[in-house]
């Protein structure tokens, strides 16, 4: 029996919605963590049963919670309490240190403010756990102020992958106006070596040795708005996708423009076409045609919201430029939502299924590649990101 | 033994229902009633301090007896209203909504 688990993190705590296979009866579970802020959670590929999830509070930090059973109970790795007073103090957990030591780390100087000045680095929060592709116990951490960190025991402990952050160019990294993020990370399944990430504004990067070395991969993309519009760094990603049939093929929603490459980010070309708006946040791939991809057009860059009052989903069948606009099911007449870079995800049941959640609180579904889409829940709090789990 | 009242975000998170009651070895301070409470709950810590400078994070405050104590030196002494567990230390979000 087939079904599907949608994970959806939202501004007030976490959701999980789950159908059979149909996609067509949907139990809605939650919310977890109410009261927190839900950046991300993501199933592990090898054990769908291991959960990573985001939890995060402008005033008290920053916590990752781990479930065993498919989220139905959560628990802290490292944070269980200790069962007497007087026992022995227990475990750390939640901590994101930069490494700088001479070994392993690199130097903590300083990256750019808004305003060009240098500012010091800070941790804030993680946008985007990613698990290992072959490891449950393996999982990536995207964090704000722009790092990757790494950990090989369940979340327990920490470790930066310091050869991103310390490459050469960190100094000169720019915050977005959601802050200086590392919010997207791919794991190439061909390849255990190669990593793509994306930071905002910095751009995409890549290390292609597990982590040791990385490099801007940015040629190709063009942003008017910074002093060189084609600076090898400074330019504001929005989200990377790929599919996992084709990794050498990224496409990519910046601040403005879809972009597309076909040798592993190292050149880039637009594929924006006829679409209403090319600025957005989210893109992704179908799971079983590497040529269809999918975006949400957002007015403007000062306008976050749907173009004329419309939700569109566009998608293009033969890999950009042209674009069809899928509406069956969307709210056509006063829509003024906008869908964030990490709230959309198909999954890989035969005939695919395309979901996204908006900041009005909508999870769609559609179970037709997008052809017709339908509310999986109406009213959830402002939604940050959206995962499926295919279950077999 | 020393009572703490959390934040209702941190009770969620440390699984709780109520008040903390601590048992403190030596001199109460609020360093060693905070040492305390993340030994007991460690998901708790980086929570209310930062993990390495153990410096108050900047939207929590601390409380005692009717007093604000949130800028004060984490090793002096609490009151004898807490120490004796009459009062509770109070901890909380610096302002309410978000």
């Amino acid at each position: 029996m087939s079904g599907v688990r949608v994970l959806v993190g939202t501004r007030k705590g976490a959701f999980i919605l789950t159908s059979d296979g149909q996609r067509k009866k949907w139990a809605v579970d939650g919310p977890h963590f109410g009261g927190w802020e839900l950046y991300h959670l993501k199933g592990s590929p090898v054990d769908p049963d291991r959960i990573y999830a985001s939890q995060s509070s402008s005033w008290f930090g920053q916590i990752i919670q781990r479930s065993n059973d498919g989220g139905k109970t959560w628990e802290v790795p490292g944070g269980e309490k200790i069962p007497e007073p007087l026992d022995p103090p227990g475990g750390v957990s939640n901590k994101f240190i930069y490494d700088s030591s001479a070994a392993t780390g690199a130097p903590l100087t300083t990256h750019q403010w808004y305003d060009g000045t240098p500012h010091p680095w800070e941790f804030k929060r993680v946008w985007h756990l990613e698990p290992s592709l072959t490891d449950p116990d393996v999982v990536y951490a995207g964090v704000e102020d722009a790092a990757l960190f790494r950990s090989d025991d369940g979340a327990k402990s920490w470790q930066e992958v310091a050869g991103l952050r310390g490459h050469g160019t960190g100094a000169q990294w720019q915050p977005g106006a959601g802050g200086l993020c590392l919010h997207t990370i791919i794991l190439d399944p061909t390849n255990p070596q190669r990593i793509v990430i994306a930071i905002s504004a910095a751009g995409a990067f890549r290390t292609d040795d597990g982590g040791m070395t990385w490099k801007p991969i940015n040629r190709g993309l063009h942003s008017q708005y910074i002093p060189d519009p084609t600076a090898e760094i400074g330019h504001c990603v929005h989200h990377i996708a790929m599919s996992p049939a084709r990794p050498n093929v990224l496409f990519m929603q910046k601040h403005w423009d879809v972009l597309r490459s076909d040798d592993g980010g190292d050149n880039w070309h637009e594929i924006s076409g006829n679409l209403p708006s090319d600025f957005g946040f989210v893109v992704d791939v179908h799971a079983h045609e590497p040529e269809t991809i999918y975006v949400v057009p957002i007015k403007s860059d000062s306008e976050h919201f749907s173009p004329d009052g419309k939700l569109r989903v566009y998608r293009s069948r033969n890999g950009g430029n042209q674009w069809q606009a899928l509406t069956k099911g969307l709210p056509q007449k006063d829509c003024y939502v906008n869908v964030l870079r990490d709230a959309m995800a198909v999954d890989s049941l035969d005939q695919c299924g395309v979901y996204f959640g908006t900041t009005g609180g909508q999870v769609y579904a559609s179970a037709d590649g997008g052809d017709s889409w339908s509310a999986i829940v109406r009213d959830l709090p402002a939604v940050v990101s959206v995962e499926v789990q295919t279950l077999r | 033994m020393i009572r703490v009242t959390l934040p209702a975000h941190l009770r969620k998170l440390a699984q709780l229902d109520g008040e903390v009651e601590l048992r403190l070895e030596g001199t109460v301070t609020l360093a060693a009633a905070l040492d305390a409470l993340e030994a007991r709950y460690p998901t708790l810590r980086g929570t209310i301090r930062e993990h390495e400078t153990k410096k108050r994070r900047p939207f929590v405050r601390f409380f005692v007896c009717g007093q604000d104590w949130s800028h004060e030196p984490q090793d002096k002494l609490l009151p004898d209203g807490v120490a004796t567990g009459k009062e509770p230390l109070i901890i909380l979000g610096a302002i309410a909504g978000g």
